[in-house]
């Protein structure tokens, strides 16, 4: 007990000299931003084989899967940053009506302060370094606290971080939830959750102590909603995209990853034949042996996907795959025919390679299947069908929509990335993440040569209607008014009366 | 939601003692023509005399028969929901009539409002009729002129990586949203927001202020008249009704008070992980240099300070920071104004709104009275506890420690602190809580610039005060304990909008390298493509390297 609060006055400590060196205003500084951005570059350069390393310990991840998804789309990110950063940074000038005379009016972007960012596991370094791209740009002093179920990833974070950025105003701290509770309790100026609801729903209380504001970026069951397609170009089009969102992104450990799909009942045994074929394409005959399918991140997670599997209903529908060795926790990738709704698999977030197929009268059915459930991180929709697509995006909620395509999104750093609902709070990437770290502060400028006499007391009538006429902008009326030339209003009279 | 109980229901209710007012208790009455709706919250009025021991316990009993009101809380919200998932809201016909409606209600009944502001406190009509019904008007009628081009899905560009494709940003509402407001603004703060939450298309409670009694109904009847009740509600009501709100299931919530309530309706929406906008206050400081045009900056402290519902307002001037040399010219200033402005005896002005409850008046009045502070006045310091009137009050270097100078004043008392340099007023500052805004005043542009780099708050005007909330361009809201989240103009519809990013794309323009199985040439096309590299994409693509 003794010792650990030794580690809480530590921490505390620290945290202290960070805020100290923030209120310096060093990591305002454009050229400070910069640098760390640069920085970030060159770990990413110069660290990549370590972190195709960490990534194959801790989640099985092949290094093209590694790049896509966590090295490369940060470097994609970090470039766009450096590259709209001076532009972010500038104050924008806010429009003023004719009335404000020699005033003007912008909006300053300023840092937040001392923020603390917590990641996930499924993407140990994309998910943690993705926001702290957002917080550098923004000019704050940063936390990460990385994932402890991804080790390898947490250390190496913890290690090369200080080598390349200012380790007075960025920190790595490491642990569980011990360590996550800590941090919770003391005062951040914001926190960006990425992760599980329940863990969410525990640091929006947390930040609830202290005011702070909040990003949570959460999950969800994404439905994947494939209409009847006539073309067998698009239906193996679609067939692996669908697949691909779901196997290849950590194997479905992901939080934008497909959860399921909607099909018409009419169409599924055409879109089932077409997956078979292009699931051996993908990973062979033997899936394990293939390398391109991640492992389950733990012993704890291959329990709670393999009972998702033991209800006898829910095993009966498998179409293909479902065996696993746990040894290695590795899972196959597996499809499952119309499980019962309520069973755990179609009620819980999945977040794993099963991929359940959910068959419907009418295709124009999902909509309302979607919405009778919480609100998804992300809606897929395949169609050519314009007016499906368009009551897909104008009648379901959810973070965010794609068209005849599953993931892509991640790597859009114009599209505002973020949940709704259960799935989340706040937006990120691009511009977005610089937005999340900062504060939008209003600034107005006013000379002291206009001043409208009619603004202060003694209240008359006089002064009721020149405000009518400024409100309105109408400047005849003022003008009129100013030479008593307009009859003033009688509203005050009969107030007056009625008293 | 006990600890909300327990706070509020002394200050709610003691504002009952010095000024004989109608009282409301709030009780469920059966459908009635104006609300049909089964669930809805009515009221009845029971007019008390004086405040007595009894009367408390009477308060606290009709509260108890209340705080069952959990689910009748729960049923509207669901009545509501069923009402949101219909689509009706979504319509830009069903936004604009409410608005149009909204605007109408301001033209026709601006008498009642004038009067409800009268008696709630005592509002001198020309001030209620600038910051709240022409404030209110003139969001509604921005918001009307905007609403087609804020509805419209934003297009933006696409990266290589995702060619072909394109993108754009579509802006959808929350759902059910609740919105609980304030009693010193209680029109402009009730409809701005609500104003905003109609224009992104959410479904709406507003749950006016119990302090401001008189508003509260007249809004509950004007929007019962005025709008569509099956889409939007309000709910009178105190801290048993509120805590009923708080337990449901919102998407939205958007809060206006006080900092302590802030963080209890932050708890509420953490339970079921509800966004908020909080819009909270603080103490908004004024530096005021030496160089300026004295009078005209007087005239504008004024104008941030007393003619701000007699400083009960949250971007009211809270405390001014000032240099030792010049003080005593900014206090003869500022005292020749103010009598230019209510007279030689401000506690008989009509022209300045009296305090609202009896609550606040004490609270006010122990501030002024505390040891240290007593002795600091140089202006004013009269007050009328039976009407409930306080004159505009000049404390001159008060301690820093004093109890003035920790809490948000929230009343007509200015502490004046003075500083060596000017510099030094930033130290000051910042060694406190970020403000909702700072005012400067200085003709120095150098002070200035610093003062926008080094100084947090969640607004600045400079050389004015207050104006900064009419610019609808201008995102109003605070930063660290003044609030989060920001509303006005378009800021507000943002504030009621989800973003949702949605991108399109044909069936065309694959590449294989995004599918497994993986082999060396798709790590290739793959790194070539993710850093937008043309060339390299054309080389992994023919089989070659740069490498």
């Amino acid at each position: 007990m003794e010792f650990e609060d030794e580690v809480v006055e530590e921490m505390e400590r620290e945290l202290e000299e960070m805020r100290e060196c923030y209120r310096s205003g060093r990591t305002r500084e454009a050229s400070w931003r910069k640098s760390q951005l640069k920085g970030l570059l060159q770990l990413l350069r110069e660290r990549e084989e370590e972190i195709f390393r960490a990534l194959h310990q801790d989640l099985g991840k092949h290094p093209a899967e590694a790049y896509r998804d966590e090295i490369g789309s940060l470097i994609k990110s970090l470039n766009y940053a450096l590259d709209g950063l001076k532009r972010w940074m500038s104050g924008k000038k806010a429009k003023l009506p004719r009335i404000a005379l020699l005033t003007s009016a912008e909006i300053v972007p300023e840092p937040l302060g001392l923020v603390l960012v917590i990641s996930s596991w499924n993407f140990p370094i994309g998910l943690s370094l993705e926001p702290l791209i957002g917080a550098l740009a923004a000019g704050n002093a940063v936390v990460l606290k990385p994932s402890e179920l991804a080790p390898e990833c947490s250390s190496l974070l913890a290690n090369a971080i200080p080598c390349y950025l200012d380790d007075k105003a960025v920190k790595v701290v490491q642990g569980g939830p011990g360590v996550g509770e800590q941090l919770l309790h003391q005062k951040w100026d914001k926190i960006f959750f990425t992760g599980s609801v329940r863990i969410g729903r525990r640091v929006l209380a947390a930040a609830a102590e202290h005011l702070t504001p909040v990003t949570l970026e959460l999950g969800g069951k994404c439905p994947a909603v494939v209409d009847t397609l006539s073309s067998s170009f698009d239906r193996k089009v679609a067939a692996q995209r669908v697949l691909g969102g779901k196997f290849s992104f950590a194997a479905g450990q992901v939080c934008i990853g497909v959860d399921y799909v909607l099909v018409d009942k009419k169409f599924s045994s055409t879109l089932v034949e077409t997956m078979k074929v292009v699931m051996k394409k993908m990973f062979g005959e033997n899936p394990r042996e293939s390398r391109s399918v991640a492992r389950i991140v733990n012993k704890h997670h291959f329990i709670r996907l393999q009972n998702l599997l033991l209800d006898p209903m829910v095993k009966s529908s498998i179409v293909y795959g479902g065996s696993m060795d746990e040894d290695n926790l590795f899972i196959e990738p597996t499809i499952l025919m119309d499980p019962p709704l309520q069973a755990a698999i179609m009620t819980d977030e999945i977040f794993g390679p099963l991929l359940p197929i959910v068959t419907l009268n009418k295709i124009e059915d999902s909509i309302k299947f979607i919405n009778s459930r919480p609100k998804p991180l992300a809606v897929y929709v395949f169609t050519k069908d314009e007016s499906l697509r368009r009551s897909v995006v104008s009648k379901t909620s959810s973070g965010s929509v794609v068209s005849n395509d599953v993931v892509v999104q991640y790597l859009a750093d114009t599209l505002p990335f973020g949940g709704i609902g259960e799935s989340g709070m706040g937006r990120c990437h691009g511009k977005f993440s610089f937005d999340a770290f900062s504060h939008q502060k209003a600034v107005m400028r006013r000379s002291f040569l206009v001043d409208f006499w009619f603004r202060f007391p003694p209240w008359n009538d006089h002064k009721l209607q020149l405000f009518r006429s400024s409100y309105r902008y109408d400047y005849l009326g003022i003008v009129l008014t100013v030479l008593g030339l307009k009859k003033t209003d009688r509203v005050s009279k009969s107030v007056q009366t009625s008293n | 939601m006990k600890s909300l109980s327990s706070i509020n229901l002394s200050q709610d209710f003691s504002g009952l003692g010095g000024i004989c007012r109608a009282i409301r208790t709030f009780v469920y009455c059966p459908p009635s023509r104006a609300n049909p709706s089964p669930i809805s919250l009515t009221h009845s009025s029971l007019r008390v005399s004086r405040c007595s021991t009894s009367l408390l316990s009477v308060t606290m009993e009709e509260a108890k028969k209340q705080a069952l009101d959990a689910e009748k809380a729960a049923l509207l919200v669901k009545e509501l929901r069923k009402s949101f998932n219909s689509g009706r809201t979504k319509s830009y016909e069903w936004r604009a009539a409410q608005l149009q409606s909204i605007s109408k209600m301001i033209d026709e009944r601006a008498k009642d409002i004038i009067q409800a502001l009268q008696l709630d406190l005592s509002k001198p009509e020309l001030e209620a009729f600038v910051s709240e019904i022409s404030m209110t008007k003139s969001s509604c009628q921005k918001a009307l002129k905007d609403l087609k081009h804020w509805m419209a899905p934003e297009k933006v560009k696409t990266p290589i990586t995702t060619y072909p494709s394109s993108a754009e940003i579509v802006s959808e509402p929350f759902g059910v949203v609740l919105i609980i407001s304030t009693w010193n603004y209680p029109f402009l703060l009730s409809l701005d927001p609500v104003i905003g939450a109609i224009a992104a298309g959410n479904a709406i409670v507003l749950k006016p202020s119990e302090i401001a009694p008189a508003t509260s109904s007249l809004l509950a009847r004007l929007l019962g008249e005025y709008v569509d009740g099956s889409t939007i509600r309000v709910v009178e009501g105190a801290v048993p009704e509120t805590s009923a709100l708080l337990d449901q299931k919102w998407d939205k919530i958007f809060y206006t008070g006080s900092t302590r309530v802030g963080y209890i309706v932050m708890a509420a929406a953490a339970k079921h992980l509800t966004p908020i906008v909080l819009e909270l206050g603080g103490k908004c400081p004024a530096i005021v240099d030496s160089n300026i045009d004295l009078e005209v900056a007087a005239r504008r402290m004024i104008a941030g300070k007393w003619v701000c519902n007699n400083g009960q307002a949250c971007i009211a001037i809270d405390y001014i920071v000032t240099t030792k040399s010049f003080a005593p010219k900014l206090v003869d200033a500022l005292r020749l104004a103010l009598e230019e402005f209510f007279g030689k005896n401000p506690l008989e002005s009509q022209d300045m709104s009296r305090i609202v409850n009896l609550y606040h008046f004490r609270r006010l009045a122990k501030l002024l009275d505390e040891d240290g502070t007593s002795d600091k006045i140089v202006l004013g310091g009269q007050r009328d506890e039976n009407n409930l009137r306080m004159a505009p009050t000049i404390l001159l270097d008060v301690p820093e420690d004093s109890t003035i100078m920790q809490e948000e004043i929230f009343g007509p008392l200015l502490p004046i602190l003075t500083v060596d340099d000017i510099q030094d007023s930033f130290h000051m500052i910042n060694s406190k809580p970020k403000p909702l805004a700072a005012y400067i005043f200085s003709n120095d542009d150098g002070l200035q610039k610093q003062f926008v780099q080094n100084i947090s708050a969640g607004g600045m005007l400079i050389n004015d005060t207050v104006l900064h909330l009419t610019i609808p361009t201008l995102p109003f809201g605070g930063v660290g304990e003044s609030g989060m989240g920001a509303y006005h103009g378009k800021f507000s519809f943002d504030a009621f909008s989800h973003k949702k990013g949605v991108l399109y794309r044909g069936f065309k323009g694959d590449t294989a390298a995004r599918y497994p199985p993986y082999t060396p040439e798709k790590q290739r096309l793959m790194k070539a493509l993710i850093r937008g590299d043309i060339i390299g994409i054309i080389l992994a693509l023919l089989g070659w390297s740069k490498e």
